[in-house]
């Protein structure tokens, strides 16, 4: 496979979605609605996910929702295939709660509550500290392991690289599909970390363990061997993992659905990383004598 | 040598068929180790949670603990037995109830300050609970010829002092009731004037109710407030939803992937699922052992476990057929490539398992369990992939299945 000689087509093509999911960001944020969709447990607030149990008139709801709040504009959004709402308020605090779902059941009396999320200022504050805080932790813990076990930094370096980009892709669909931004999402972030590494290494093991049939000028033919001999093995495991979270995307509720869908973004793009990003980024890294012909 | 292939196989299906009945039914009445066992967590159970905060900078450990011996007496008293109070942190408290109906109606209840006070009979408010200094059990004599019983000893500031003095001067003889939550928890006779700011509280309790009382009367004189900077309701039905909704996902993504592997791989798949049941066992035995509670995000760590299983042994297989392409005996085919993929899957699995551990560390609520289903589904997945798989494949050709193509050598 000629991996390393369409580098800068691959290079070219990830730039290209990280840059559209940067630019919803920002049409997103001048709309308004906040370049993510932050969900209380980043920005504080109260969420609550109302079942209408039938058809509803959303102007009629934002108005219940406006005068039992005291708010003027609540974020009300309806769940993907079913008559639930999920809405976002300013932290209002228990009795309020109730009469805001009661003033809904006196329209829509087979309204009923599902969920409710209440979060003061100071946590969703320590809830925003502990994700960078575990994303940039693992990512360092990541590139120690990977240095010491290929005795390299430019191999520990570059499979960092193919992990941002794999947060960054992850983050377009975040952006583009608009999906609520709750503690789920580090978990699906560091996740994608764990399953991208995982992919590279076994590349870059076949790497190393290629490094005595090839001489020392010729990096880009053994890198391309490499990732051919394991390319079955990239592509079997993608997809079996893909149908694992697949069916929790299918058969998922909706809360589910939210962390299934940018798992397998992630997924889809830590297998693209792997097989067409971390290899090119380590043979660019590389001093010219071991980078051979392909320029 | 056919005999000890087949003699490995039987053992691999002993343990597997023990390992799906232990999951599934358990040991004993009580179903010890089975999937009935494993906690779910408040997203599938349905319930409540809540983070209370204590609103004074600095709070000392005696007060945080009368402040959970209170929530706990009130969750106690208002029937919710099954709720769990802990401390988090400096001056956070976490109240977990599951299974709850309404509950913002708990919520109302357990966030009312508590209030004691002493009342006369004619209703007149005499004394409340902040002029209380101090609250403990004693046991002893409460008239002189009854027997030891306990009871809660109060003791009074200053202010409280004087007041009791001068209410008990004024109703000898009559009923003072004191009133906890609106409830009379005791209503003694006064018998004389107490004027050295102690009183006892009797009643029909034992020791324990005696010292909840106690912990209960120092509550609310607890110098501070608790808020509330938390709050997650789940409804049952939806808790119910995504438990069903949860198990069905997991097992058709585990469908998938047996017919997935069985296609790709042949003999080598079925060894592979045959694997993969034995690691479903242990996984869901090891969640019961290690009493982790499940949450939605929990099965999500599980079923993403069992793509990554597989993982392991794809990277073997494709191993296997490639020794087999370059001409190898199967024999050492399939020595090889076992030996050549373990560095692979030990660091792949490694640095799974760094982001796993950093999410557990750092993470909160459901997210730890996410981390804690991945962990153990990355260690188990390693010990079925290496050692189990193996002894299967092994197993399989000592057996006598020696043909290279059903190991995946196909001849172009």
């Amino acid at each position: 496979m000629k991996i390393i000689e369409n580098r800068k087509k691959f290079f070219i093509l990830s730039l290209l979605i990280i840059c559209i999911g940067f630019g919803a960001m920002f049409v997103n944020a001048r709309a308004g609605k906040g370049a993510l969709n932050w969900d209380v447990e980043f920005t504080g607030g109260t969420s609550m996910e109302i079942d209408l149990g039938g058809e509803y008139d959303g102007a009629e709801l934002e108005s219940i929702i406006s005068e039992a709040t005291g708010q003027s504009s609540p974020q009300i959004q309806q769940i993907m295939g079913t008559n639930g709402v999920a809405i976002k308020l300013q932290s209002i605090d228990s009795p309020t709660r109730v009469a805001l779902v009661e003033a809904v059941q006196a329209v829509y009396p087979d309204a009923e509550l599902k969920e409710a999320n209440d979060i003061s200022g100071t946590v969703s504050g320590e809830m925003q500290q502990a994700a960078m805080k575990a994303t940039l932790i693992a990512g360092v813990a990541m590139l120690i392991y990977i240095s010491i076990r290929f005795h390299d930094f430019r191999a520990g370096g570059s499979a960092i690289v193919a992990l941002i980009h794999d947060v960054l892709v992850a983050l377009a669909a975040y952006a583009l599909f608009r999906i609520p931004v709750n503690n789920t999402f580090i978990a699906v972030l560091l996740t994608i970390l764990g399953y991208s590494v995982n992919s590279t290494i076994v590349i870059f093991d076949r790497i190393r363990e290629n490094k005595d049939n090839f001489r020392p000028n010729q990096m880009a033919e053994r890198i391309n061997k490499s990732i051919s001999q394991t390319l079955a093995r990239s592509i079997n495991t993608s997809l079996t993992t893909l149908f694992t979270v697949g069916a929790i995307y299918v058969l998922g509720v909706p809360s589910i659905k939210e962390f299934a869908l940018p798992m397998m973004v992630g997924i889809i793009a830590g297998a693209y990383s792997s097989i067409c990003i971390s290899g090119s980024i380590w043979y660019t890294f590389l001093p010219k004598a071991e980078k051979g012909s392909n320029k | 040598m056919k005999v000890r292939g087949r003699m490995m196989l039987l053992v691999t299906l002993i343990v597997a068929v023990l390992l799906s009945m232990l999951s599934y039914k358990g040991i004993g009445a009580e179903k010890a180790l089975s999937v009935n066992r494993i906690e779910q967590g408040l997203d599938l159970s349905g319930g409540v949670d809540i983070v209370y905060e204590a609103d004074q900078p600095t709070v000392t450990d005696a007060e945080m603990k009368a402040a959970i011996s209170l929530l706990q007496g009130r969750l106690d008293w208002s029937g919710w037995t099954e709720a769990e109070v802990a401390r988090e942190g400096d001056k956070r408290i976490r109240v977990q109830i599951p299974g709850v109906a309404d509950a913002e109606e708990a919520i109302q209840e357990i966030g009312q300050t508590a209030q004691l006070s002493f009342v006369d009979e004619a209703g007149n408010v005499l004394l409340t609970g902040d002029m209380v200094k101090d609250a403990y059990k004693q046991v002893g004599a409460t008239d002189p010829n009854g027997p030891s019983l306990p009871y809660v000893a109060l003791e009074f500031n200053e202010e409280g002092k004087q007041r009791f003095a001068e209410a008990t001067q004024n109703n000898i003889g009559k009923v003072i009731y004191i009133v906890m939550d609106d409830e009379v928890i005791s209503a003694p006779v006064v018998q004389t004037a107490i004027t050295d700011g102690h009183a006892m509280i009797t009643g029909q309790f034992g020791g324990e109710e005696a010292e909840e009382l106690a912990s209960l009367i120092r509550a609310g004189s607890l110098p501070f407030n608790l808020n509330v900077i938390q709050m997650k309701n789940v409804g049952a039905r939806l808790g119910a939803d995504a438990l069903s909704t949860g198990i069905k996902a997991g097992i058709v993504g585990i469908i998938l992937v047996l017919v997935y592997m069985l296609i790709s791989y042949k003999l080598l798949g079925f060894a592979a699922d045959w694997a993969l049941v034995i690691y479903i066992g242990l996984e869901l035995v090891a969640l019961s052992l290690f009493h982790v509670t499940l949450t939605l995000p929990g099965i999500a760590g599980i079923i993403l476990s069992v793509g990554m299983a597989v993982d392991a042994n794809i990277v073997i297989f494709e191993r296997v057929k490639e020794e087999l392409v370059m001409g190898k005996s199967l024999r050492a085919a399939i020595k090889n490539g076992f030996q050549r993929a373990t560095s692979a899957i030990i660091d792949g699995n490694v640095t799974t398992l760094i982001a796993a551990a950093v999410l557990f560390f750092l993470g909160s609520g459901t997210v730890k369990g996410f981390a804690t289903t991945l962990m153990i589904g990355i260690i188990v997945s390693m010990f079925t992939a290496l050692v189990i798989t193996r002894i299967i494949v092994k197993g399989l050709m000592y057996a006598g299945v020696h043909n290279p193509k059903y190991y995946g050598l196909r001849l172009k």
